[in-house]
């Protein structure tokens, strides 16, 4: 092994610090090599080694008696029952999505989808959760365009339905979209799979695509902000191939039944490095492979190149000795070559040979555990005093109710996202009980009489004027979403998405925000079992929201019993579960009506947004509940409309007063304000005084607001009228609303 | 009754299929993967969606070349019932047991949703215990449905009732909003002359129970069993599980 030159020009190119490049040299006892150098700065990048923020992902409750895997692995796993197990996690891939919209959304699909099979389980749902900015700019609708289509063409072509999801949109987000992707999987709990390498002599394999130059440095890339050399970053993301990773799924799954399989791994942020040194680590062993085995699509790659390539859609497993022939024989017939390219040994290290030369040699421990660790420093944005303060009464009168209403009803925010999620195919594999935009995603787990709800949320307004409480609500507002179908929340996954984390302003909001999730997830009982971070989301130094996603999972008994947020019949009884305060801090009416983000979020006792969501989860169990849907974006106003749209029965209520908005504001914060821990359920007449008293035990303040009934929306407040609006009129507003800013530009163009 | 259920790499539908045959129904099946030569004795064969071979080319432009599509080009000789959904019926055209072909959707994009489509022949294997104008909600799952043929095909299926299926409005009528891919005639689906071979791009097996949304794609294989029955009475048929009479009488 020869020393290249490697001077701070070359540090820099490779994102290494001085004091870092010293510590490599501590850890080998002599200077590395450039390929050494090129596999420590994607293993100690930002993305791969969670360097800065580890020391906070480690105060997160990640245990609990149905957690079979936490954090570390591929995948979270939760016991779901009859022996089976829910195998989930969340993973953005905002950077490459912004560069390459099509290619980033799809490939950040096809990533997922692999952490969740490599344990073993077949994927059968997919969510995500997306941002975008505003959609008045062209760039920003034609950045969506391509996120959805890739999305959906990965998604569609491998057969796994896209169920649910969230679309956000602010200008922070217009030079940074977020593409967060959620998957879960359903693996026998006792045959979920490690991605661990043991067994001296056990044969190292690489099945799927060649290796090409692409994504090389991916992973460094998505650690580091972007500026006007966007351009060129261009060959740092990879293409994706639907049906290479289809063929990989089913031969994965196939070669698994058989006990030949030691481990296995998926390449994806930084590729054969990633998983020959994790594997290697997790087995407390050592990995050697020579390079010139590994299947390539482009001649005259160097080593460097084969170890940092990011090529999609290919597998690293480690098989038992002498079951090679078995192994191979399965992928045969899917069409695939599985490539012995090494072996598992007994020094822990992480040898590269190329023809046999060695050209790297690094103890795994030291890419993996030992990676640095940064307790970075923290500080209360300037921002934040200011931005908390809120004045009513200084922005003069509100517009009347009716109008903000239907203003409401059409932003992006709100309005139907039907122009999206009817480019997923969300109906493949006919499990889906609860059909996209109809409240928390719910699919059937057709071995039992179960069903999953999932839901994927955030707002970042919430984050961003006060991270520890926002972070909060989006723990709650997810688990209240799984809990008004009827799921009993049991499991987690996060995928915290923040600027750079050197600015100790961001450092602040990211580790508020972490604390306020463990806060949470502890009160609701609800563990996090993995997860991922996204830093640096910032372009020409500025940054997204805080946007902390959280993806809720909860078990449904008796899948006969799922409750969707549209109302069923006339004459039920509506019913208001919680208490609207004076809350229009961060709200999309302040939004919508004065483009401001500003006061506080609302408050939220996390006690008795336990006890809501034990009404929830018992009434529905019980039959009780014919309908529930949360109030968040745009108040118990747009909540009420939302239970009409899907089958175009009218309501009527009055609500009470807000007794404690200011003069002007009354009915404003009554519709519209944002307070926590409110669902509006319906229930047949006579289930009323049950879910009275059901909630009365809970401790959870309910009320009686109306009916169910007639083609019209019709709120009164304090018995006066302020909405009056019909039902197909609203949904016409509602729904068309995102779908003609696309229809619009294909007008013109 | 048997079916077979043909597995290319990149079927998904397959296991839908196989569940609504096997679980739905109560009929024996089986997943005949697309390299076996052999059909397995089943009494109709279905070929399921997906993305057989990627179809990055043309959909199912390279599925008509595995081995097991010279079984079902005479499996439909012979007379067999013969399904295609969806990447089935692309498959269907490519392979030539069924005329035209599919462009890109109009507007260019996937599209995944229920609607409803009109059952315009009650004469195949697969529509005969549908009334006549029978109109069902079932979804589509495509970005390749826009079906096109030459004018004098169009012409020719129309005049001998070739064409099956037709995407309508609720109510049942051929309005243009009700076209959801632009295929010419609002055609959804359509058979062969011997009536023996259907293709359609809507899917019935996602809407075979109330639970997913619609069991209006159910009357789909009831026909299928409808068939089996009458082969049976007819003696050429030596299957038929009693699951079969459960089904029909739904």
């Amino acid at each position: 092994m020869t020393s290249d030159t490697i001077n701070d020009q070359v540090l820099q190119r490779h994102g290494v610090t001085r004091e870092e490049y010293d510590r490599i040299v501590g850890m080998l006892g002599r200077e590395p090599n450039l390929t050494e150098l090129g596999i420590f700065s994607v293993m100690w990048s930002e993305h791969c080694s969670y360097k800065s923020s580890r020391v906070h992902l480690k105060t997160l409750p990640t245990t609990g008696p149905r957690v079979l895997q936490g954090p570390g692995e591929n995948a979270g796993a939760v016991d779901i029952g009859d022996g089976l197990a829910a195998v989930f996690k969340i993973e953005s891939h905002n950077h490459p999505s912004f560069i390459e919209p099509y290619q980033g959304a799809a490939t950040g699909v096809g990533g997922i989808i692999r952490d969740i099979f490599t344990m073993g389980a077949r994927p059968i749902a997919l969510l995500n959760s997306l941002r975008f900015g505003s959609l008045d700019d062209a760039l920003v609708r034609r950045t969506m365009s391509g996120v959805v289509s890739g999305i959906g063409g990965y998604g569609n072509a491998i057969g796994i339905p896209t169920v649910g999801g969230e679309i956000g949109f602010d200008r922070s987000y217009a030079g940074n979209p977020l593409v967060n992707v959620f998957c879960l999987g359903i693996a026998k709990a006792d045959e979920i799979i490690k991605g661990t390498a043991s067994g001296v002599g056990n044969a190292v394999y690489y099945v799927g695509a060649k290796t090409g130059r692409d994504g090389i440095h991916g992973a460094t890339m998505a650690s580091a902000e972007f500026d006007d050399t966007l351009n060129e970053k261009r060959p740092a993301v990879q293409v994706g191939d639907p049906f290479m990773e289809k063929l990989l799924l089913e031969a994965c799954l196939e070669v698994m039944k058989t006990d030949a399989l030691i481990g296995i791994q998926d390449m994806g942020a930084a590729g054969l490095t990633c998983s020959t040194s994790e594997m290697g680590s997790r087995g407390g062993a050592g990995v050697e492979i020579d390079v010139a085995h590994v299947p390539q699509r482009e001649t005259g790659m160097t080593p460097y190149e084969i170890m940092l390539s990011e090529s999609q859609e290919r597998m690293l497993l480690v098989v038992k000795r002498g079951r090679e022939a078995e192994v191979e024989r399965i992928f045969d017939k899917w069409d695939l070559h599985a490539v012995h390219i090494g072996e598992v040994t007994s020094d822990g290290k992480l040898r590269v040979k190329n023809h046999g030369q060695v050209v790297a040699e690094i103890p795994n421990h030291a890419l993996t555990d030992e990676a640095p660790m940064y307790r970075r420093p923290m500080s209360t944005p300037a921002y934040l005093e200011k931005a908390q303060q809120l004045d009513l009464e200084s922005l003069g009168a509100p517009p009347a109710p009716a109008q903000v209403f239907t203003r409401l009803l059409s932003s992006p925010g709100i309005s139907s996202k039907r122009w999206v999620y009817r480019q997923y195919d969300h109906m493949v594999r006919t499990n889906t009980l609860l059909l996209p935009g109809m409240g928390a995603a719910v699919v059937r787990v057709k071995e039992t009489p179960r069903a999953l709800a999932m839901s994927v949320d955030c707002n970042g307004r919430f984050v961003y004027l006060d991270p520890f409480v926002g972070a909060q609500l989006a723990v709650a507002e997810a688990s209240r979403n799984v809990a008004c179908a009827g799921g009993l929340p049991i499991g987690a996954t996060n995928c915290l998405n923040f600027g750079n984390p050197e600015k100790p302003e961001i450092m602040w909001q990211f580790g508020r925000a972490v604390e306020g999730m463990g806060a949470a997830c502890r009160a609701l009982d609800i563990p996090i079992t993995g997860g991922n971070v996204s830093l640096y989301n910032e372009t020409d130094g500025s940054g997204v929201l805080p946007t902390p996603v959280i993806g809720v999972v909860g078990l449904i008994e008796d899948a006969t019993r799922v409750v969707g947020r549209a109302f069923r019949s006339e004459g039920d009884v509506v019913v208001l579960l919680g208490e609207t305060r004076n809350e229009l801090g961060g709200s999309e009416f302040l939004h919508v009506v004065y483009d401001q983000i500003r006061g506080v979020p609302p408050q939220l006792d996390l006690a008795r947004e336990a006890a809501l969501q034990q009404v929830l989860v018992e009434g529905a169990a019980s039959g009780a509940i014919r309908s529930a849907h949360d109030c968040v974006e745009g108040g118990v106003a747009v909540t009420l409309a939302e239970c009409c749209f899907d089958t175009e029965v009218g309501v009527d209520v009055d609500l009470a007063g807000v007794s404690d908005a200011p003069a002007g504001y009354r009915d404003t914060a009554t519709l519209f304000a944002e307070s926590a821990s409110r669902v509006v359920v319906s229930v047949a007449g006579g289930q009323l005084a049950g879910l009275l008293a059901l909630a009365s035990a809970k401790g959870v303040p309910a009320r009686q607001i109306g009916r169910v009934g007639g083609n019209r929306i019709q709120i009164a407040v304090d018995g006066k009228q302020v909405v009056n609006e019909l039902v197909s009129d609203a949904e016409r507003i509602w729904s068309t609303a995102i779908e003609s800013w696309f229809e619009q530009r294909r007008a013109i163009a | 009754m048997k079916f077979a259920i043909v597995v290319f790499p990149g079927s998904n539908c397959d296991h839908d299929t196989y569940y609504v045959a096997k679980e739905v129904l109560g009929q024996d099946a089986e997943l005949i993967w697309h390299k076996d030569t052999s059909l397995g004795g089943a009494d109709a064969v279905i070929l399921p969606g997906g993305f057989a071979h990627g179809d990055y080319l043309r959909t199912g432009a390279i599925a008509r070349f595995s081995p097991i599509m010279q079984e079902v080009a005479k499996f439909a000789a012979d007379g067999g019932p013969v399904l295609g959904i969806c990447n089935g019926f692309q498959v269907l055209l490519e392979a030539g047991l069924l005329p035209g072909a599919m462009l890109r959707n109009r507007r260019l994009q996937f599209r995944c949703e229920f609607l409803n489509v009109r059952v315009e022949q009650t004469d195949t294997p697969f529509t005969r215990a549908c009334r006549p104008g029978q109109t069902i909600k079932i979804p589509i799952a495509h970005g390749d449905g826009n079906y096109y043929a030459e004018p004098d095909v169009i012409e020719r299926l129309e005049r001998n009732r070739q064409v099956v299926f037709r995407y309508v409005s609720p109510s049942g009528d051929v309005a243009p909003e009700s076209n959801p891919n632009g295929s010419v005639n609002h055609i959804a689906g359509l058979c062969n002359e011997a009536r023996n071979v259907v293709g359609l791009m809507p899917h019935p097996e996602r809407a075979c129970e109330l639970a997913v949304g619609s069991a209006d794609g159910l009357v789909v294989f009831q026909s299928i069993l409808k068939w089996g029955r009458e082969s049976l009475l007819e003696g050429n048929l030596t299957t038929m599980t009693s699951g079969a009479q459960t089904v029909l009488n739904r």
